[in-house]
Formats: C-alpha cells, structure tokens, sequence
C-alpha cells in the first residue's frame, strides 16, 4: 500500500517537474527568431502599434491640453501605424520615464520604444536593444539664467546641476566635469517636469538636458528671456526609434520606415504633391512607393507602404519643420540632408 | 506496527506529510518556471546573469553622500552610498515620528479642547491624503522656497539656510575627531552606569550617594570639552553662490525626513490613542486614588502598560516608514531605490537590480521587526 502511494507521489511530482520543463520550453520558442513570432505579426493582428513615448517633451511627444499627442516622435510612431495599415491614428501612446523606457520594451509592453533615445554602444549590445537609424542629431547642452552671467561649462565649478536619472546626460555631465577636474553636485530627478520646476525655482545654478529639449523647455518657463542655452555641447547625442534585439524583421520595417521619410524628402516628394509623384516615370521614385518592384511586400510589409507614410505622415523635412524648426526656431544644422550638408542619408532603395 | 490495522489513506500523519510534500512540490516547480523562464528571457535578450558588474566604476555623481564618493568608484560602491542615504533617513525619520507619535497621539486625548482639535485635524490631514503629494508639496513650496545660496538665511553657529539646503558646523572627521568621539561616548555610558549605581546605593543602604554625583559631574566637564575642543568643528563658508565645507543637509533629504516623519506621526499618534484608550479605566482611577500627578500617572501608569499593546502596531508603522522612504526618488534624493534604478538603467541588468533592491529593503525591514519583537518581549508582563 505504502508503494503504491508513493507511486503516485512519484507520478505528481514529475508531472509538476514536467509541466515546468514544457512551458520553460515554450518561451524558448517566443524567443527564436523566426517569422512568425516577430513583433510585426504580433502587431499586425493586434491592428494597432504600442509606441513607448515620452509625453513630456515638445517638440518630441507632448500631450496637450486635448490629450492629443503632437511631436516629431509621435509622427515616427504614426508614419510607422500608417506603413502597417493606412491609418495613422492606429497608435496607443505609452508614457514612459527615462527609467521605464528599456524594461519596457524589453517585457514587451511596447513594441517600439520613440522617446529621444540616444544610441550607444552599451544600449545597443549589453541592454538588448536594436538601434533604427537616427531621427535626430541632438548635444547636450546647459541651461542657466541669464543673471547668473555664467558663460561656459567651466563656469559651473561647484554649482548644484538638475540632471535627469536614467539618461546618457547624466553620465556625460560627470564625464566632463571630470575631465576638466571641477567639482559639481547633480540634483537627479525621475520626472522632467519636476526638474525643470526645481530649476526655476532656483535649486540648481544650471539644467541639463539634449540641446533641444532645453530649446524646448525653455519657452516652457516662465520668464524664458531670463534663460540661456550655453553654446558649449558637451556630447554627441544621437536619438532614434528602438526595438528589441534579435527580431530582425521587426526592425527592419522600423528602419526602412525611417529611412523612406529620408528618401521621400531627397526626391522631394511630400503630403501635398504625393499625386503628382503617382504616375512618375522615374524609377526611384516608383520602386519607394510601391508602383514597381516589390520591395514593401519582402519585408512583410504593404507594397505601397511609402506611399501611406507620405500621404498620413509626410516626408522627413515636413516632421521636422512641422515639430521642431516651425514651434522653436531650430536651425536643421545636422539634420539637414546629406545632400545639403547634414548627416540625413537614406541608403539605395533597391 | 501492525500496517493493515489503519490503511496509509487514512493515516493522519501520512496524510499530513503528504500534503506537505506536495505543496513543497507546487511551489518548487513554480519557482523553478519562473527562474527558468527569467534565464531564457536573460539569455534571449542577450543579458549576462550574475552581479560581475557591480565592480564596474560607476561613472554618474551623486549629490548627497554620506560617506566619500568619487564617480570612479565602482557601482558596488555607489550602492552603498545610496544604503547609507536609506538608512539615514529612516533611522532619523523613526526616532523623530515616534516622539512627534506620542506627543499627537495623547494631544488627541487632552483635556484642554483646542489641543485637541490640533491634533485631530493634524491627523485626518496626514493620514487621508498621498505620502507622494505631501512630500511634493513640502519640497516644491517649502524647502525650495528658502532663499538662493548666495542670499542664504545666515543662523548663528554659524549655519547657512538656503534652497540647496541647510549648511551646518560638522567636525572635520580628522582622527583626533574619533578619538573625542570615542571619549565622548565613553563618558556616557559611563555616566549612565553610574547613576545606576546611584539609585542603588541611594535606595537599598540610605547613602547620600555624593561621590557618585561629584564624579558624574567630573565627567560631564571632560565630555562637553571633548566636544567643544577636540571634535575639529568646521564651519561652512559662503563664496560667492557656492558654500564649502561643514556638513550639508539638502532640501531634498529634509523635505523627505519632513515628509515621513510627518505622514507616519499622523498613524503613530492613533496607535498611540489606542494603546493608551485601552488601558482600563480603574486605573486611572486607581492611579488618582494613590494621589499620582495626572502626567505621573501617565508615565509610570497608564504609559507602560498601553506599550504592550502599541509595539506590535507600531513595528507595522515603522515597516511602512522604512519602505515609504523608497518615494526619495520623486524628489530627487539620491536613497537606495533611485541610486539603484539609475544603476538599472545604465546596465540593462533588470533582473540583478531588482533582486537586490528586494534583498536590501527585505533586510532592513526584518532587522527593525528583529527589534522590535526584542523589545516587545521586554515590556511584556512577566509572569513569574
């Protein structure tokens, strides 16, 4: 009798073991990258994008008072909506801090993360992120009041700095202060609204931040004549969208999105003339909006994908004149194209 | 053992092993699913297990450190800092609410009507509404209001009061420094060992007991000296908009301390009531009958005996401070949750961080609960 009891003990505990081997073995599946369980199968059924933003950052993504979203970040997460399925407004906006943003999109809450990320070695490779191209050129700069009469960078020696937790700024603020053997204490804030509260409030002598976020936030202050941005940039800030590692096709569909806003704005093609561009005889110009070849339709996307992105989104030049040169005054600088000079290059579309 | 006299099914104590075993089964394999399905997803992600990078230099500042912090030091090291940061507030932040506790807590049994009142309307306000609003509201429209450094709020000491903070005398912390720390201590408890002593001889042999006032005396003298002198006191200096050395206590920590100490007084004052409420009235009466002061009766009376009922309530309120001390982040002081998520932040490594977060408030809640289940034996009655 004893035996037989045991027997069944025996048979319990080694369905439990067996069931904890098969469902361990099943993420094992999710995590292969193969076709179809990449994220753009996952998003394609659900019909509709999960695009991690910030929320707090005009000119980027910020919420107004509607609760309408506005920035050129959130027209990245909508030209990605409108290349998938013809509709822009296909997006669920998710508010993330500096802090959330990468466990975020690696539990897969989102499926791309748009929130004026920079691009480093370390996100790309020990963070397990995958890098779309850069959307923005962008340095860091300091924001101090004009009264202070504060010039340079050397001129924060010993001053209290507001800085944000979990951003690359926060590293490269300390970074050049200990190159240049000066003392300085950070102030570390979660919230960039509570940073620049602080700040104009007088708790720190300077704020930190990418040059055009400060651009951005300084209008946002209240007397912002009594503000200056330093022309010192202390590092090189590239933003972009973000994905997962190792779901390719996923990327790729970010990327070539990017890429074509890009290419859309060399052949100037934009919202307003797109169908004039419809019955063009140039090759280049038919192959990106899908009327030759199949180049959409490889990657698992419509073949007319382009031709979507420009007509909801528009072109490169529109999002950024629309969100940032227009609102703040931004000159391009390096995020003209690269046939003007600028760093914006789009490989062939072939 | 006669087997077949109670077959094993119907064996009490088999049966019991055996739902133990197969719970101990469930929750094995549970555990198992999920630390296999964590090291799947690490390894999916192409994040390497382990806590290696803990010695990896920090390379970020941090604005209140307790102890020496250089941005080369390693992320063990700035874990630490941040540990310190903790525990500095809650250690401060419980003594202080206990006294505010008590204080509130038997101001809401006064006599007097408008004590009373204060009390009560002190603690509906701070017990109904969010810790996070309440530190928000007193660091934004209080410690931030103070004046800019350079037109400081000068104290005697002298002690600068200003936005980034209050700028206080600090000894230098050179080794003369320890060596009249360590007298200074020395002296107390030497002190205190004394006194017994007094008590002793003055109760059981109906001694005067004035040698041993003159040698408490004598080493009171050596203690205040030790502090004046030999403690290497160094005063903070305005130059300018920046202030150098002394010690500094910034807006955020006092808004932080301000703001548990506020929020956990309000629920230590209604154990408080509690405690003393339940004691019963015939000692009150009792304590009246023998001729006791009110505030005799008290505190000899009525106090020791609410304890006993107050200390496990109490270890509740301390646990929560301890934990609510985690809200730092929101207001920018650098405590071990936010030193620990920027760390999370710059090396991807989620799930180290967070194991370590849980294993550090984990520890610190079970020493204050160690402590105070201590202290709860002592006052409880001992039956002989």
């Amino acid at each position: 009798m004893r035996k037989w009891i045991s027997l069944l003990l025996a048979t319990i505990l080694t369905a439990a073991v067996a069931v904890a081997c098969a469902s361990t073995g099943d993420s094992t599946a999710q995590g292969g990258d193969n076709n179809a369980n990449s994220t753009l199968n996952t998003v394609t059924s659900r019909g509709s994008l999960i695009c991690g933003v910030n929320g707090q950052l005009p000119g980027f993504s910020f919420v107004d008072n509607t609760g309408e979203y506005s920035g050129m970040d959130v027209d990245f997460c909508r030209a990605i909506a409108a290349a998938l399925f013809d509709d822009p407004t296909k997006v669920e906006f998710r508010n993330l801090s500096a802090q959330e943003r990468f466990t975020a999109l690696a539990a897969g809450e989102i499926d791309v993360l748009i929130r004026n990320t920079t691009w480093t070695i370390n996100r790309d490779t020990a963070l397990g992120l995958e890098f779309a191209p850069t959307t923005f050129f962008d340095g860091q700069g300091m924001l101090v009041t004009t009264a202070s009469g504060i010039r340079d960078v050397k001129g924060l020696s010993g001053k209290s700095i507001c800085v944000q937790s979990g951003t690359t700024t926060e590293q490269n603020l300390t970074d050049r202060f200990r190159k240049l053997n000066i003392p300085f204490t950070p102030v570390v804030f979660d919230d960039e609204d509570a940073l620049y509260s602080a700040f104009a409030q007088g708790r720190c002598q300077a704020a930190t931040s990418d040059r055009s976020q400060l651009t951005a936030r300084r209008k946002t202050l209240p007397n912002p004549d009594n503000y200056v941005v330093l022309d010192e940039v202390i590092s090189k800030e590239p933003l972009g969208p973000a994905t997962r590692n190792n779901d390719s096709r996923w990327a790729d569909a970010v990327k070539w999105v990017v890429f074509g806003t890009f290419q859309a704005e060399e052949l100037g093609i934009t919202k307003d003339n797109l169908a004039q561009f419809e019955n063009s005889n140039d090759p280049e110009v038919k192959r990106l909006l899908g009327k030759e070849g199949t180049l959409g339709s490889d990657m698992g996307l419509p073949n007319d994908f382009m031709a979507r992105v420009i007509k909801h989104v528009g072109n490169y030049g529109e999002i950024y004149e629309r969100n940032i040169g227009g609102p703040f005054q931004l000159e391009r600088g390096p995020n003209e194209l690269w046939t003007n000079g600028g760093l914006i290059y789009a490989p062939p579309f072939r | 053992m006669d087997e077949h006299k109670v077959p094993l099914w119907r064996d009490d104590r088999f049966l019991k092993i055996a739902l133990q075993v197969i719970v101990l089964a469930i929750v094995v394999a549970l555990l198992a699913l999920l630390g296999g399905n964590a090291l799947i997803n690490l390894r999916r992600l192409g994040i390497p297990p382990g806590y290696d990078f803990l010695n990896n230099p920090a390379s970020f500042g941090i604005g209140d450190t307790a102890i020496p912090y250089s941005p080369t030091d390693s992320f063990g090291r700035a874990l630490l800092v941040g540990l310190v940061n903790t525990l500095r507030v809650i250690v401060l932040g419980i003594i202080l609410a206990t006294i505010l506790g008590i204080v509130v807590g038997i101001a809401r049994l006064s006599e007097n009507w408008l004590v009373r009142q204060i009390a009560t309307i002190y603690v509906e306000i701070f017990r109904n509404t969010p810790l996070l609003l309440q530190l928000f509201f007193l660091y934004t429209a209080v410690f931030l209001r103070f004046p800019a450094v350079e037109n400081s709020i000068r104290l005697p000491g002298p002690t600068f009061l200003s936005n980034q903070g209050i700028f206080l005398l600090w000894p230098a912390g050179t080794a003369r420094t320890w060596i009249a720390l360590a007298v200074i201590i020395g002296s107390l408890i030497l002190g205190i060992l004394l006194w017994r002593q007094r008590v002793k001889v003055i109760v059981l042999q109906g001694a005067s007991g004035q040698n041993y006032f003159f040698a408490m005396i004598a080493l009171a003298v050596i203690a205040v000296l030790a502090l004046l002198f030999g403690l290497d006191w160094q005063a903070p200096v305005l130059q300018g908009d920046v202030v150098t050395g002394g010690l500094n206590l910034s807006g955020e920590f006092g808004a932080l301390l301000a703001g548990l100490v506020l929020y956990t007084a309000a629920f230590i004052a209604e154990v408080v009531r509690a405690g003393i409420q339940s004691v019963s009235k015939g000692q009150w009466e009792a304590s009246r009958a023998l001729g006791l002061q009110p505030g005799l009766a008290m505190r000899l009376v009525i106090f020791p005996q609410a304890l006993r009922v107050m200390i496990p309530p109490l270890t509740s309120e301390y646990l929560n401070l301890a934990k609510n001390s985690s809200l730092a982040a929101g207001i920018a002081y650098a405590d071990f949750f936010q030193v620990a998520n920027t760390i999370n932040n710059q090396t991807g490594r989620v799930l180290q961080v967070v194991s370590l977060i849980m294993i550090t408030y984990l520890t610190i809640n079970l020493i204050i609960s160690l402590a105070m289940n201590w202290f709860n034996q002592q006052v409880q009655i001992k039956e002989r």
